[in-house]
């Protein structure tokens, strides 16, 4: 049995369609600590020694987000920048972090085609995730494709809830740590066959 | 036994409370505990009280003018006027057919036309005074049943000025002259019709002039000597003025009295008023249903059961059937027209007063007035029990009882936030609420200020906040926060006090304004303390240091820093104040050492340069030691 630490960012949760819809399925499920960042921290003063004791009491970090301008919003890159810091997180002492998952759940506004070499935004997703990727290895520990929901300024209400039905069935497969992937072959976790049988 | 008023006085009241909380214990409105609790006292059971009870109910009928007064605080005037509508349609056609159908119904049993038609006109009238105070009780008002309920009363207590008027025209003029120099002779009478018509209108319009320009400015210059007996004196003696204006030109005193009230409902007097008038009409309420309850002559019963039974049965089983029918025509649903239907079916108070009238001008012999007062009365009994099987029994099964659950109105509307205080520190609170569409009910006690906000479009209330039955009439019952902004701490203590001990479910939001203060406020164990000269001090400091070279980030963070810090040792220290309770006289030198010791503790905490985020420094110097 693993615990799943959820950090959600999102500066105007209120307005949000797609994330309203996913944080429904995940806010109080067992298993599931859910944190609202920007809900905690209006102020981005972060309190840092409570955030180093729920991170080390979970083992799975689910860093849930908009994607905006290709990164993550404003609050959660302090609470990276505040939080893992040298000492704790990396370096020479720094491996409270060991062997932990980083999983980022993301929303962006345009669709799959639109993040590859031909589309508007020239890149695939994991390109522009590599910061986090690396992020994650610093701190030694273990980096899981991200579970993505992408095109919402398109999608149905309909497929959105087939998404957090995918989202509830992926946490459900992670307490359990049913969940193995290969990073080279494996782009998203949406696609991984536990979840589309 | 029932000689002296002390004695008469002991034996209404102890009834009162007597019956009244044993009906409340059991589920019944108030209204049947008076009324039981008035049997009980009245001459044919236990004998306290004899046949003054008549007396006592022409006194206690003036509990009916204030509770019009009342109502018409609730009611604004642009909202009166929307509903002539249903005081007109409504009220029209159930006083209309209820005459008619009722004067068959007497003609049938055998009375004399004119006796008819005498009782076709009292029956049509309903009780203001027991469906008013029921539907108030139960808060439903502003149900579309409420206001139909009160529409048709309303109309009622216009048309029976023309019924008083009626009466006499029944009767053979050489008659006439001989009794009807009595009671009911007013000012008017020996003027033209034209005139007459005219002296009311004037008197009407006198209402709204003198409301306007009269009444606010005087209760302003009461409020201002701040003597709290005065407002209550001021509050009692416009009802008073109302209703002797009103009988001098020969118009209800209750209908001058609701005027009175829709004219005064703008004004920021509103709910001082309110809570001022609310325990005389409650209890003058309470002895005029007594007085009814004792006046139900049980030898006329006695005497011929039968045909007293019969107009009871046959009168109500009228009224509610017209009721029903009206509440049809006006498309009410089920519920709303079954709760209408038995609410007003009983016969009202005006019929006292026609009756006695009508007697007097010799239309009515003896018996056939005892009758028609026995009916009257027991209707009034008789009704509050059929509308509790009503709502007991007959609503629950239909399914029809609206319920209460409706769709989450925008947050906005969906909770109640009373703001107290609306000086510099409250005003702010409302701006910025109100910037979120939070429209907060206001209360403070500036008549000044009052008026100024009101004409800035602000729903501001003048009172004194600390008093619980201003707190209630503002609605914190069902408020869900209440905001202590007033400057005077003590009153701010007085008040948190007061909230957390009756209403603990609401919840507080307290301004201190020192330490001190809030020491105080932690010590009664008060969740949300506002300080309100931490943050401006520590932002004055902070801009000073900015100004010497200190980057403005950095100061931000350790604004929020301090704050911390400063809130931790407030309830530390608060712990310690507690236990030795302070002389006043050493208070100034004890805020001293108190000073001395927060000085002390921040040496000990030293220059803070704990902010390691973003420091490369601190890297480097690691790095630097792991190498050797």
């Amino acid at each position: 049995m693993k615990n799943i630490l959820v950090l959600f960012s999102h500066p105007k949760f209120e307005k949000s369609r797609a994330n309203a819809i996913l944080v429904d399925k995940v806010k109080n499920r067992k298993g599931v600590t859910f944190h609202d960042l920007y809900e905690c921290y209006p102020d981005f003063n972060i309190d840092v020694d409570a955030e180093r004791t729920l991170m080390e009491a979970h083992d799975i970090i689910i860093f849930h987000y908009p994607f905006y301008w290709y990164s993550c919003p404003p609050l959660m890159k302090q609470w990276i920048d505040m939080v893992l810091e040298f000492g704790w997180a990396y370096g020479p002492s720094g491996n409270a972090l060991l062997d932990k998952k980083w999983i980022n759940v993301i929303t962006t506004g345009g669709s799959k085609a639109m993040y590859c070499e031909n589309g508007t935004n020239c890149y695939a997703i994991n390109d522009f995730l590599r910061p986090f990727q690396q992020t994650a290895n610093l701190c030694g520990m273990g980096y899981l494709p991200p579970f993505a929901v992408m095109g919402t300024h398109k999608i149905e209400d309909e497929t959105l809830h087939a998404y957090a039905d995918q989202y509830d069935k992926l946490l459900d497969l992670l307490i359990q740590d049913l969940v193995v992937v290969d990073i080279g072959s494996t782009s998203f976790l949406n696609d991984i066959a536990q979840l589309n049988t | 036994m029932t000689g002296s008023i002390l004695f008469e006085a002991i034996v209404f009241l102890l009834g009162a409370i007597i019956c009244v909380s044993i009906a409340k214990r059991i589920g019944l409105s108030s209204v049947l505990g008076y009324l039981i609790a008035g049997v009980l006292i009245g001459p044919y059971v236990l004998g306290f009280i004899g046949n003054e009870g008549e007396d006592i109910l022409h006194f206690a009928e003036f509990g009916v003018v204030m509770m019009l007064f009342l109502i018409g605080l609730e009611i604004e005037p642009k909202n009166f006027w929307k509903m002539r509508k249903t005081i007109m349609g409504m009220g029209g056609i159930q006083v209309a057919s209820t005459m008619l159908l009722s004067y068959f119904l007497f003609v049938l049993f055998g009375f004399d036309w004119k006796v008819a038609l005498t009782f076709s006109m009292a029956v049509a009238l309903s009780s203001t005074a027991i469906a008013l105070q029921t539907i108030k009780e139960k808060g439903l008002l502003n149900t579309t049943f409420g206001t139909s309920s009160f529409s048709i009363l309303l109309f009622q207590d216009i048309i029976v000025i023309f019924m008083l008027g009626a009466l006499p025209l029944l009767v053979n003029t050489d008659k006439t002259q001989t009794e009807n120099s009595g009671e009911h002779a007013n000012l008017l009478q020996n003027l033209p019709l034209g005139l007459q018509t005219l002296a009311i209108l004037v008197s009407v319009a006198a209402i709204v002039v003198a409301g306007r320009f009269l009444i606010v400015p005087l209760l302003r210059k009461v409020a201002k000597t701040g003597v709290r007996e005065l407002l209550i004196a001021a509050a009692l003696l416009i009802v008073f003025s109302i209703s002797f204006l009103m009988e001098l030109v020969g118009l209800s005193p209750a209908l001058g009295a609701f005027l009175g009230g829709v004219v005064l409902s703008n004004s920021e007097f509103k709910h001082e008023l309110e809570s001022t008038l609310e325990p005389f009409k409650n209890l003058l309420l309470g002895l005029f249903f007594m007085a009814v309850g004792a006046s139900i002559n049980f030898i006329v019963i006695a005497k011929s059961p039968l045909t007293v039974g019969g107009i009871l049965v046959a009168v109500i089983l009228l009224k509610g059937l017209v009721l029903f029918v009206t509440g049809s025509l006006f498309k009410l649903r089920l519920n709303q027209k079954l709760l209408l239907t038995f609410s007003l079916a009983q016969v009202g108070e005006f019929a006292f007063v026609l009756l006695s009238f009508a007697f007097s001008l010799n239309i009515l012999e003896q018996e056939q007035l005892d009758i028609m007062l026995v009916v009257t009365a027991l209707t009034m009994t008789v009704t509050p029990i059929i509308g509790m099987i009503n709502e007991r029994v007959l609503l629950p099964r239909l399914g029809t009882k609206e319920s209460i659950k409706r769709p989450m109105d925008h947050i906005a509307k969906s909770q109640k936030v009373i703001l107290v205080g609306f000086g510099h520190f409250g005003s702010t609170i409302g701006r910025f609420l109100r910037t979120h569409g939070v429209e907060a009910t206001i209360l403070d006690h500036d008549s000044n200020r009052v008026d100024f906000l009101r004409k800035m479009g602000f729903e501001v209330y003048y009172g004194d906040a600390t008093r619980t039955d201003l707190l209630e009439s503002a609605g914190i019952t069902e408020a869900n926060i209440l905001i202590c902004a007033m400057d005077n701490p003590e009153v701010v203590k007085q008040l948190a006090k007061t909230v957390k001990n009756k209403y603990p479910q609401v919840k507080l939001m307290v301004r201190a304004r020192d330490r001190y203060a809030a020491y105080e406020f932690l010590n009664m164990e008060i969740d949300h303390i506002y300080r309100e000269s931490l943050e401006t001090s520590l932002k004055l400091a902070s801009e000073v240091l900015s100004q010497m070279g200190f980057r403005k980030y950095t100061l931000q963070r350790q604004i929020q820093n301090f704050i911390k810090y400063d809130e931790d040792s407030l309830k530390r220290l608060a712990k310690e104040k507690k236990i030795g309770d302070e002389n006043y006289i050493f208070k100034a030198r004890k805020e001293l050492e108190h000073q001395e010791k927060l000085l002390e503790q921040d040496f000990k905490r030293g220059i803070v340069e704990f902010d390691t985020h973003w420091d490369g420094e601190q890297i480097r110097a690691a790095l630097e030691n792991s190498k050797i």
